[in-house]
């Protein structure tokens, strides 16, 4: 059996640490918002033709007067995501840019992707996004107070906002983008965090109605360790799964894979030092948690 | 829990043998008339565009109250109550009457039988609000008004812009309303969504009217620009004929000029009229307008009493059609502005597709290595149950005709990762079973039990996310939604009816075999 309630105090310590920096990022750092949420325009093009590279596209973006331009490569060395804010929603920008283009470049390169998303959408975009995650939030606390007692709603909640806000904070230290499909990943973690937490609570509570006489801290390790190869076996699959779509599912597909891998780990984490330390903090015991009717 | 009646086994088979050959239809060709379901392909997928158009209502809302101020200066004409300083200011009437005709006036306005102010029974409300500012009088839209009024227009909107896509012929588009005062396009396999964006950017109001220099015209007259931006000309208000009255427009090429024209046809009452004007009319200038810009301003010739005529105006042949197609289609009864755009081109549709279903058989590949390894024929029995979950997965999506986006196959993907929790779950738990319990039966059976609650709330969780993301998500993110919902149920169905069925058989031949997992 592994000692895992030796490190209580440490984790506990360390998630503390990770959740100010993480909320320090957010606050003053922010986060990097996709034209989803900024609104805007975004390009993925393909060229055929060397001349094209990244500095002379950012030549020529430039000189087009779109704001504030960003040009990267993409995946490939003749794949470019160029990004611009689009300020004043010009209408027929893609046929100017086009027209731009074709008097450089001639006939060299492709548009695979074109996004425009004007600034009303953006907002609604994103309020929908926020109210999204705080929904399922609020739904995941109601469905585990039905189902658990409020001291368990507490741990898996506290090791729910963990996960979502040290995740986001990767994605603000990094400044990876957010998108539509990062909240999209973001529910997944609520979801696949929650999951995690609830098996391992399920094995807490089964054990607290079968032995009266031991701690709750000392029962957390027992429970921690009766579920841990189910843990680490569903963690390993899944990883795998998203280790998969990572590296062979295309650019698209990248931000939200490694935004689920980052809540994967974390939410496997949580369960273990966060979730059962708040049972410990509040000192859970047959007592307090099981009902009468349970206890029949 | 091990035990199954042969009914529920032949149950299990038939839906499970079902499934698959639903799955595999998309694979296959069958008869049409047998099986016609599939799998739709997102945007994403199959490349297309989607495009969200924004119906501007506040020229129609001006439109209205220009309109009812007249209206409403006659109606109370007739009860001889005169209304004074009537002006619209911010999409308000404001007006003055005499103190003593205030309250008959707002008696009016507030008559649920009022046939100025339209009463809707159903809303328990009428079209306009009146209310005394003690200044002035103050009339607007009330909150249901401005809902009709945007309703209506959507429908008179959909169906124009429905009118003008098909006409460029491209295959299954889908128009649907949003809210109401947006209409959603998507039109799959649209590599280029120029020529429609700029055909649904345009109006297309169309009238025909006389340029005059009477500045004592009783309908009023307005300066107009040329198409050219460059000259200017002024028209009278007044409208001879009005896109309404055609009957079809075609390009044409002019065999006299060589020029590209367009011709059009006028219903009867458009031919009257255009007929009368062109008759009394011969030697003016007569303005073609569309959308505020005159296209050309021929002089009358002669009387075109025929109901057909041209219009000219330096156009090639590609602005010709497209001029005739908007003419034919009808005007818009407000401006339309795209304000989401979203277009994916065939080859990087098709590029995502492969590195998905790349991504689903490393994935998958992956999965079933460490399940072997880790749990031997329990291993062997979880991937056969995994492979067939993944078919029941697409045999459902293609029931329901689905759409898969590229999210959506990592939905699939990441189900495959997650499907085995619950098979590992109820392993573990039968691995501690065993440990007291000797007879492998009995401790099957409490293993099933016993992990049923943790299993339950694990996947509840998981569908009550999936849930949030369907009802909250747009496009694609929606397909994640979707078969990561659809997911959770089939694992369900394939641990407790498949891999329990494949179980119980293995475990009922070894029952007297020690440590059998």
């Amino acid at each position: 059996m592994i000692s895992f309630n030796k490190y209580y105090n440490h984790f506990n310590l360390l998630s503390s640490v990770l959740i100010v920096v993480s909320l320090l990022l957010l606050i003053f750092k922010g986060l990097n918002f996709g034209i989803d949420f900024k609104g805007g325009t975004l390009i993925e093009l393909r060229s055929t033709d060397t001349k094209i590279n990244v500095s002379s596209l950012r030549d020529k973006f430039n000189q087009m007067d779109l704001g504030d331009v960003s040009v990267k490569k993409f995946g490939n060395d003749t794949d470019f995501l160029v990004k611009f804010e689009n300020k004043d929603n010009k209408k027929n920008i893609i046929e100017e840019i086009k027209k731009n283009l074709d008097n450089s470049f001639g006939n060299n390169y492709d548009f695979r992707r074109v996004e425009n998303v004007g600034p009303k959408v953006s907002a609604e975009l994103l309020k929908s996004g926020v109210i999204a995650i705080s929904l399922s939030l609020a739904l995941m606390l109601i469905y585990i107070w039905i189902r658990f007692e409020w001291q368990f709603s507490l741990g898996a909640i506290l090791a729910l906002f963990h996960d979502v806000i040290v995740t986001l904070g990767v994605f603000s230290l990094f400044s990876l983008e957010i998108n539509l499909s990062i909240i999209a990943a973001v529910l997944t973690i609520v979801g696949y965090s929650m999951n995690d937490t609830v098996v391992i609570f399920d094995r807490v509570r089964e054990n607290l109605r079968k032995y009266s006489d031991i701690k709750i801290f000392e029962l957390t390790n027992i429970s921690i360790n009766e579920t841990l190869s189910r843990t680490i076996i569903t963690s390993a699959t899944t990883l795998l799964a998203l280790l998969a779509i990572y590296l062979f599912g295309g650019e698209i597909l990248k931000g939200f894979s490694l935004a689920m891998i980052l809540g994967v780990v974390f939410g496997t984490y949580s369960s273990i030092y966060i979730a059962n330390t708040v049972l410990v903090r509040l000192r859970v015991s047959q007592k307090t948690v099981l009902r009468e009717d349970d206890l029949k | 829990m091990l035990y199954f009646s042969k009914l529920r086994i032949l149950f299990i088979t038939f839906f499970t043998v079902l499934l698959i050959l639903i799955a595999s239809s998309n694979i296959f060709k069958f008869d049409d008339s047998f099986f016609d379901k599939k799998i739709n392909l997102g945007l994403d997928l199959q490349g297309g565009s989607y495009l969200l158009l924004e119906i501007d209502n506040e020229p129609v809302i001006e439109q209205k109250l220009q309109n009812l101020t007249t209206t409403i200066r006659n109606y109370f004409k007739e009860k001889n109550i005169k209304i004074n300083n009537i002006q619209i200011e911010s999409q308000n009437i404001f007006f003055n009457v005499a103190d003593k005709d205030k309250q008959s006036v707002i008696d009016v306005f507030q008559d649920e039988n009022s046939d100025l102010n339209p009463y809707y029974p159903r809303f328990k409300s009428h079209q306009l609000k009146i209310e005394d500012t003690g200044l002035n009088l103050k009339v607007n839209f009330s909150r249901q008004g401005l809902i009709t009024l945007k309703t209506s227009s959507q429908d008179q909107a959909i169906e124009i812009v429905r009118r003008r896509v098909d006409e460029v012929g491209t295959n299954e588009p889908n128009i649907l309303k949003r809210g109401n005062n947006r209409i959603l396009v998507e039109l799959p396999g649209l590599d280029d969504p120029m020529r429609i964006k700029a055909l649904l950017g345009k109006t297309a109001n169309l009238t025909f009217r006389f340029v005059t220099n009477d500045e004592n015209d009783r309908f009023g007259i307005e300066n107009l620009k040329f198409e050219n931006g460059l000259e200017e000309a002024r028209v009278s208000k007044r409208i001879i004929i009005s896109g309404e009255n055609l009957l079809d427009a075609q390009p044409k090429m002019d065999a006299q000029t060589n020029q590209t024209i367009v011709s059009f046809t006028l219903d009867r009452v458009g031919a009257k009229r255009f007929g009368k004007a062109t008759s009394t009319g011969i030697g003016k200038q007569l303005a073609i307008v569309l959308d505020g810009k005159i296209i050309s301003a021929p002089v009358v010739q002669d009387t075109i009493a025929s109901g057909s005529g041209q219009i000219s105006g330096g156009f090639t042949f590609q602005s010709a059609t497209d001029l005739a197609l908007l003419l034919r289609s009808g005007a818009l009864p407000a401006p339309l502005e795209i304000i989401e755009e979203r277009t994916v081109g065939p080859d990087l549709g098709q590029d995502s597709i492969n590195a998905g279903m790349i991504a689903l058989a490393i994935g998958f590949l992956l999965v079933i290595i460490f399940m072997f390894v880790k749990y031997k024929i329990f291993g062997v029995i979880t991937n056969v149950t995994l492979i067939i979950n993944l078919f029941i997965l697409l045999g459902i999506l293609t029931l329901f005709e689905a759409t898969l986006t590229l999210p959506g196959i990592a939905g699939i993907i990441l189900t495959v990762g997650m499907a085995v929790d619950a098979n590992v779950l109820i392993f573990e738990r039968i691995k501690e079973e065993l440990k007291d319990e000797k007879n492998n039966i009995l401790a099957f059976d409490g293993g099933y039990t016993k992990s049923r609650t943790a299993i339950l709330d694990a996947n509840i969780t998981t569908l009550l996310a999936a849930v949030i993301l369907f009802f909250m998500g747009s496009g694609p993110v929606k397909g994640f939604a979707v078969t990561l919902g659809v997911g959770i149920f089939t694992t369900l169905f394939s641990v407790y009816f498949i891999a329990r069925l494949f179980t119980s058989i293995y475990v009922s031949r070894n029952k007297d075999k020690e440590k059998l997992i």
